[in-house]
């Protein structure tokens, strides 16, 4: 029976239960829901039974009625009342719902020695300074993510990866959402609301994952042909994994990069750089 | 005595020569060449109707397409083509020249009016509007434009949006911009200047104050679009970059001048239909309208604070978040005086004698449908909520709620209500009817659903989902309702096409209404009216039927001798 209920209620909720903003948007959803439903309820049954009821029937005279100035202040008063109402509900969740909270004890420990966590001024942080930042990148027709930890001057060598983002678990991630093209749109349903990445401008996003796993969505902004398939997922780990990852990813990348390098340098040698152009 | 007979309202006006003679004009030619409101009005109608059912065309086509999780029936090109189409057609092409057609029409009518105040310039507004269809339309044999009816900026721009459909886009928006703002300034002026001796503006029937917001609305609102549409064009073709972030323009700019235009279009488009309802629900309820003040008053306050909450469809843009607060709580402050003419319409049929013709049956279905798109705008104003919703299939079927519900189902009651005035026959009722109850459980079927589909994280705008949860399912209730609905369009058409014939001949005032289009024959002369009466109140053809009930129980009290048959005093 309560198994029913819960996804009777879901049937009408957005998605939730990865992070905590997730939920509190959730939860403040559910009391405009309730506040509406009563709403609905009442209106629409006025509607219907004011139809039914005073349909014309033989010998029924209609009310030459042409207002009632005390009743129209009145529902003029409570509707406004009621938005009243759900206005200081919505600042009275908001901090919970913007502001990142700490992370957990056990979450991602390398505290300001590795470069992993970082405060930044321009935007809202836990209240200790310590998240791990991600910068997101829009590009049609997919998300990358760069990592703090770059090696060399203006970010270059940082870890990254594609359409998969990995984040320790208990750890409050925080986002710097950017384009490099188009209008893209950020959006992990369980993870809290969607941001829009919008060339020129940074938009800031943060969720704290308590449950290890991988959780889904994808570009919520039309931003072309393929739009419907710039997916996002995001996948969490105990934070000893993800930091073996991250130096997997770094080593991956150096590599890489080392390898191009040397083929350059070949290239280089083999034609000489002008001749390619003037033969 | 200071009074002058007037004929009773079945012959009061008539064809100023015979129609079989050379005075009034015929053919084809005379509808090309005409300034005649009224037809002029009939050309607007019948166009974007025209236009309704091809963006309906294009919306069973998407509805197939997602008919089943990765399905393949369309490419993406033509999938994001289609829904440009589909909401650029609606809006520019249908509801907003539709509300222009039926004011065309009704309001010198209803205003005691022989024309409108500038009947050239109204020829020029229709032709304007059929350019920007068909310059719009021919796009399809080439690229049609893909970027979406909000059309994005810079995805809108040259290098991404590099077809000429995106310029065909452009200049549909600046030749119906202008037909929109010339019919606007020509209502206002009509509506300012040739109303009836003793229309009072608190006399004036709700529906003419509805437009008269409207106009004023497009006055406003058009230009910044036009302005907006004009630097897209430039920087698309003349090296300007306005919104180019790469060269110091603002992506963001788009936004706000799109929606600076886009909130106040959408009361454009509801406003009449709220007039509509207000003219229609007294008839049926047989019960004057229910706070005449408040439902004008109203209108007037949503004309305004309408400019102000354009940055709710911004929320989930880098903005500050003083602007999020402001245009949450101003949000709210706009469903105010919308939820008190909702209470004032059903007030309006408490405690009357409620006839269910189709009229009443297609308003009814606004208050129900309405009142649903009203609230889901509500979850949407409140900021934090609209970061899970926006964007989302919550959103697409709130503004169905919105504009299917609020201006396509008050087109409906407005084609019943008035094409007997409009042909001088009766459409069917029992088509009427069935016509009505396909449509709003169709609307119901495809739409409701959808609120779970955006809930479920559904993004809008995406041609194929992955088979996860009940999304398949939901979607394929989707389909099936837009068909029901579809098929309630079709019985409709079938309907006029039809009573066009074989219709019952209506007579005047075949329903006993209150406004004064209705006390001219059916259809009116070209001239309207030979003698315009004086309006003493806000409904006077309700005047006037007490009025020759009085004269003529008065004349056989007196034997007939003083009062002409079939005549009556009006006047002082």
């Amino acid at each position: 029976m309560s198994h029913l209920l819960t996804s009777t209620l879901a049937f009408f909720t957005p998605e939730s239960g990865g992070s905590s903003n997730a939920n509190q948007i959730d939860s403040l959803y559910k009391i405009t829901l309730y506040i509406a439903l009563v709403i609905f309820v009442a209106v629409e049954g006025a509607l219907g039974y004011a139809l039914w009821r005073f349909r014309a029937r033989k010998g029924a005279v209609p009310a030459q009625i042409r207002g009632n100035t005390r009743l129209e202040v009145g529902w003029t008063i409570a509707a406004a009342v009621i938005l009243v109402g759900l206005a200081v509900l919505t600042f009275a969740k908001l901090a919970s719902i913007q502001d990142p909270a700490n992370s957990s004890a056990n979450g991602e420990q390398s505290v300001g020695e590795s470069g992993l966590l970082y405060a930044s001024a321009d935007r809202k942080l836990p209240p200790n300074g310590k998240s791990l930042n991600i910068q997101v990148i829009g590009r049609q027709y997919i998300w990358q993510y760069v990592y703090p930890g770059a090696s060399e001057p203006d970010g270059l060598g940082a870890p990254y990866s594609y359409e998969q983002m990995v984040v320790p678990t208990n750890t409050t991630v925080t986002l710097d959402i950017v384009s490099e093209d188009v209008v893209h749109s950020w959006w992990i349903p369980e993870l809290g609301g969607k941001f829009q990445a919008v060339p020129g401008y940074h938009n800031y996003a943060w969720f704290k994952i308590d449950k290890a796993g991988v959780y889904r969505g994808q570009c919520a902004a039309l931003c072309g042909r393929s739009h419907a398939r710039m997916i996002a997922t995001v996948k969490a780990v105990p934070p000893a994994q993800f930091e073996a990852w991250l130096a997997y990813q770094k080593q991956e990348i150096g590599q890489a990069n080392a390898e191009a390098k040397v083929e350059r340098a070949k290239l280089g040698s083999q034609t000489g750089a002008g001749q390619v152009e003037n033969p | 005595m200071a009074t002058f007979l007037a004929p009773v309202p079945q012959v009061v006006a008539h064809r100023a020569t015979d129609p079989s003679s050379a005075g009034e004009a015929h053919g084809w030619t005379s509808w090309i060449t005409t300034t005649d409101h009224k037809r002029i009005g009939i050309m607007y109608m019948v166009t974007t109707f025209v236009f309704f059912c091809l963006g309906g065309v294009e919306a069973l086509i998407m509805r197939l397409q997602l008919g089943a999780p990765n399905n393949t029936l369309v490419t993406p090109q033509t999938y994001n083509q289609l829904f440009t189409m589909h909401g650029t057609t609606m809006i520019f092409l249908f509801v907003v020249p539709m509300m222009a057609g039926l004011a065309n029409y009704f309001v010198p009518l209803m205003i005691g009016a022989r024309d409108m105040a500038y009947p050239r310039l109204n020829a020029l507004s229709f032709w304007l509007l059929l350019a920007g269809g068909i310059v719009f339309y021919t796009s399809i044999f080439w690229n049609p434009p893909e970027a979406g009816w909000t059309s994005y900026a810079p995805l809108s721009n040259a290098i991404y949006s590099p077809s000429g459909g995106q310029d065909a886009w452009i200049f549909l928006i600046h030749l119906t911009g202008l037909s929109s703002i010339l019919g606007a300034l020509n209502f206002y002026a009509t509506i300012a200047n040739m109303r009836a001796r003793g229309m009072s503006w608190g006399r004036l029937p709700l529906f003419i104050w509805a437009i008269l917001t409207y106009s004023i609305l497009i006055i406003f609102a058009m230009p910044v679009i036009a302005g907006a549409v004009t630097m897209l064009l430039t920087d698309r073709h003349f090296g300007t970059h306005f919104f180019d972030p790469a060269n110091g323009g603002s992506a963001l700019l788009w936004q706000h001048l799109f929606w600076f235009f886009g909130h106040p279009e959408v009361y454009i488009m509801v406003l009449p239909g709220f007039g509509i309802v207000s003219e229609i629900l007294p008839v049926f309820a047989r019960k004057p309208i229910f706070g005449y003040k408040a439902i004008a008053a109203s209108t007037v306050a949503i004309g305004f604070l309408g400019f102000l909450t354009w940055a709710h469809h911004m929320f989930t843009t880098p903005i500050p978040e003083a602007i999020l607060v402001f245009v949450m709580l101003s949000s709210f402050i706009i469903a105010i005086p919308t939820g008190v003419k909702m209470l004032n319409w059903i007030a309006t049929l408490w405690r009357g004698t409620i006839e269910l013709r189709t009229p009443l049956l297609f308003c009814a279905g606004f208050l129900a449908l309405f009142l649903i798109g009203g609230i889901s705008g509500v979850f949407l104003a409140v900021f934090p909520v609209d970061w899970q919703l926006n964007e989302t299939y919550f959103v697409v079927a709130h503004l169905h709620f919105v504009l299917v519900g609020g201006s396509v189902f008050t087109i409906f009651a407005a084609i019943y209500y008035w094409f007997p005035k409009i042909t001088g026959r009766m459409l069917d009722e029992g088509l009427g009817k069935l016509s009505f109850y396909l449509m709003f459980f169709g609307f119901l079927a495809t739409f409701l659903i959808q609120h779970v589909m955006g809930l479920d994280g559904m993004p809008r705008r995406v041609y194929e989902y992955a088979n996860v949860g009940h999304l398949a399912l939901y979607n394929q209730i989707s389909t099936v309702g837009s068909f029901i609905l579809a098929v309630g369009v079709l019985v409709t058409i079938v309907n006029v096409v039809r009573s066009l014939k074989v219709g019952v001949v209506a007579g005047p005032d075949p329903w006993k209404a209150n406004t004064l289009e209705w006390f001219t024959s059916s259809p009116p002369p070209v001239n309207n009216f030979d003698v315009v009466p004086l309006v003493r109140s806000v409904e006077p053809m309700k005047d006037i039927r007490r009025e020759v009930q009085q004269r003529s129980s008065g004349a056989t009290v007196s034997g007939g001798a003083t009062v002409p048959t079939g005549a009556t005093q009006v006047g002082v």
